[in-house]
């Protein structure tokens, strides 16, 4: 059917080699740098919510748990950035088997719940453990490198971004089309049916949660280094449902939806300036016109819009 | 190949169903009939593992079936349709008869994440055709699911279902909805089903349909047995007469 790489991989990668030569100045690509890493989260995310169509509200504990555990791993142990970053998403893969192994054998809702006392719970203890975790004035962390080699110039930065944003997008793309992804979206589609055709529903949600708060917790490793800093607000309310609405706003189970809904929701603020104390009301609105107006979100809706237009020129 | 030994389920004080006992051979096509609201489809979802039974068991090859969902029953080898369909209607047509073939494939995450998958999927989407080709959906390959109608629906369903290559497949009234053509459409894809060797379990409103294509028949009413037997016992048993048939 396809080569290796599909055609929209070929796309984004053009896309995201040739958007440093539009940069004008280190504002735009720290923005870029942003962009990419909040994104590989969304990607994350939207297997989730998107596929297998359980919401977590809770999942900047995710990215707090990576972001923090290189944190006091590096410089407060000295571990080498690239094993502590390993050791985290591994730790943040381990507490959303522990969280998820015994939630979702039940019914409803409950996941959302239990995320959201998760990210309430992981906030208190990052403001409280103050020597640990320097509270709320946060830590700083040293620089990413390996072998010598540090990641010190916004450009490097970005290209080691957009690496790591390409490497999830192809797992995701693979994924969607696999029978793995099937099964996820199918228990989304329909719980009863994906299970009278053999799929173990609650292991297939505890895969998608474990595999999401992996990627949120590579996600928050890099963005500490990057910052060379974390706060707890990285674990925040606020950025929970701001890494929800990227996936909702961008399309459930799209891909490139979540993607451009990272672009939307980081870029947005920046263009707006000073929302400080808003982004939340800012978060809350986008969230509502997309369910009002756009309810399968930007890139499925397009998608519709465009295969329509096509459909309609060969008609006439 | 099923046996099933007095089933009771009730709902408050409603015994939707109560102490069904019958057996089913295997390769042939056993039907489940009885008024509205007799229990035909609750008896299904025992059977099936949607639904846990209040007291009786289910036995299939002779195993206890008790605690097992449909998904590990799935893996013994049952399979179902639904009455009012369950199909994803996020996915396209066709990814939901490969969604059918789940155990048979790789179903890690890993190896989806990697592609691994891919060669075997070709294979699936090319048996999925075929698959939605037998039942007579073929035209709609290529169509998302919420562009079915629901004749199209009942017989994805199937197609999904067949892709799981079952031993024995329980059809939750296959024909309803349908018009005359239709049925006798499905009826023949039944009859077909039977031959290749699946047992088939049914549960039908469509006398005819029933009558036409029935080894052995079940007759409930009120959550009980009324009767069983062949199409032409059970034609001429006079309870079924006065319960069920007469009453029109």
């Amino acid at each position: 059917m396809k080569g290796l790489v599909r055609p929209s991989q070929l796309v984004a990668l053009a896309i995201l080699l040739l958007l440093p030569f539009a940069m004008r100045n280190n504002f735009m690509m720290d923005v870029a740098v942003r962009v990419l890493l909040a994104a590989v989260a969304a990607v994350g995310l939207n297997l989730l919510m998107g596929f297998a169509g359980q919401v977590s509200i809770g999942h900047a504990a995710f990215i707090a748990l990576g972001a923090y555990g290189s944190g006091i791993a590096t410089s407060r142990f000295g571990w080498p950035p690239v094993l502590a970053l390993v050791a985290a998403a591994a730790g943040a893969s381990v507490v959303a088997w522990l969280i998820a192994k015994p939630i979702l054998r039940l019914k409803g809702h409950s996941l959302t719940m239990a995320t959201l006392g998760l990210g309430v719970i992981a906030n208190i203890v990052l403001i409280n453990e103050v020597a640990w975790t320097g509270g709320p004035d946060g830590m700083p962390v040293p620089p990413l490198q390996a072998g010598g080699l540090a990641l010190t110039s916004v450009g490097q930065w970005y290209a080691l971004a957009a690496a790591v944003l390409v490497l999830a997008i192809a797992g995701s793309l693979n994924l969607y089309d696999s029978p793995a992804g099937r099964a996820l979206r199918g228990l989304n589609g329909s719980e009863v049916a994906a299970r009278v055709m053999g799929v173990d529903v609650a292991s297939f949600k505890v895969r998608a949660f474990v595999l999401s708060a992996f990627l949120a917790a590579v996600s928050g490793s890099l963005t500490a280094h990057y910052l060379s800093f974390v706060s707890p607000s990285m674990a925040s309310f606020t950025h929970s449902v701001e890494l929800a609405t990227m996936v909702v706003l961008g399309g459930m189970a799209s891909t490139y939806g979540a993607v451009l809904g990272a672009v939307v929701l980081t870029v947005l603020p920046q263009l707006l300036g000073g929302l400080q104390g808003y982004e939340m009301m800012l978060f809350g609105l986008i969230l509502m016109l997309t369910m009002i107006f756009l309810p399968k979100g930007l890139v499925p809706s397009l998608e519709d819009r465009l295969r329509r237009g096509v459909r309609g020129a060969d008609d006439a | 190949m099923l046996e099933v030994r007095q089933l009771s389920k009730s709902f408050g004080g409603v015994r939707a169903v109560d102490g069904v006992s019958f057996s089913v051979r295997a390769g042939s096509v056993h039907s489940v009939i009885g008024p509205n609201g007799a229990g035909k489809t609750t008896l299904f979802n025992l059977v099936s593992g949607v639904d846990t039974p209040s007291a009786g068991e289910v036995l299939l090859d002779g195993r206890s079936t008790a605690g097992l969902g449909p998904d590990a029953l799935a893996r013994l080898g049952m399979s179902r349709t639904f009455q009012n369909v369950q199909l994803c209607m996020n996915m396209s047509a066709r990814e939901n008869v490969m969604l059918g073939a789940h155990l048979r494939t790789d179903s890690t995450l890993l190896a989806g994440l990697l592609g691994r998958t891919r060669g075997a999927d070709q294979a699936l989407r090319d048996e999925a055709a075929q698959l939605m080709e037998q039942v007579g959906v073929g035209r709609y390959a290529d169509a998302h699911t919420t562009q079915l109608p629901f004749g199209a629906l009942k017989r994805l369903e199937i197609a999904r279902s067949l892709a799981g290559r079952p031993r024995l497949l329980l059809l939750d009234e296959p024909a309803a909805g349908l018009n005359e053509t239709e049925t006798h459409e499905i009826t023949e894809l039944i009859r077909s089903i039977a031959a290749s060797g699946i047992t088939v379990v049914l549960v039908e409103h469509d006398m005819k349909m029933v009558m036409n294509i029935s080894d052995h028949i079940l007759v409930l009413d009120y959550g009980k047995k009324l009767a069983e037997g062949t199409a032409e016992e059970v034609r001429k048993n006079p309870q079924v007469i006065a319960a069920y048939l007469g009453s029109d």
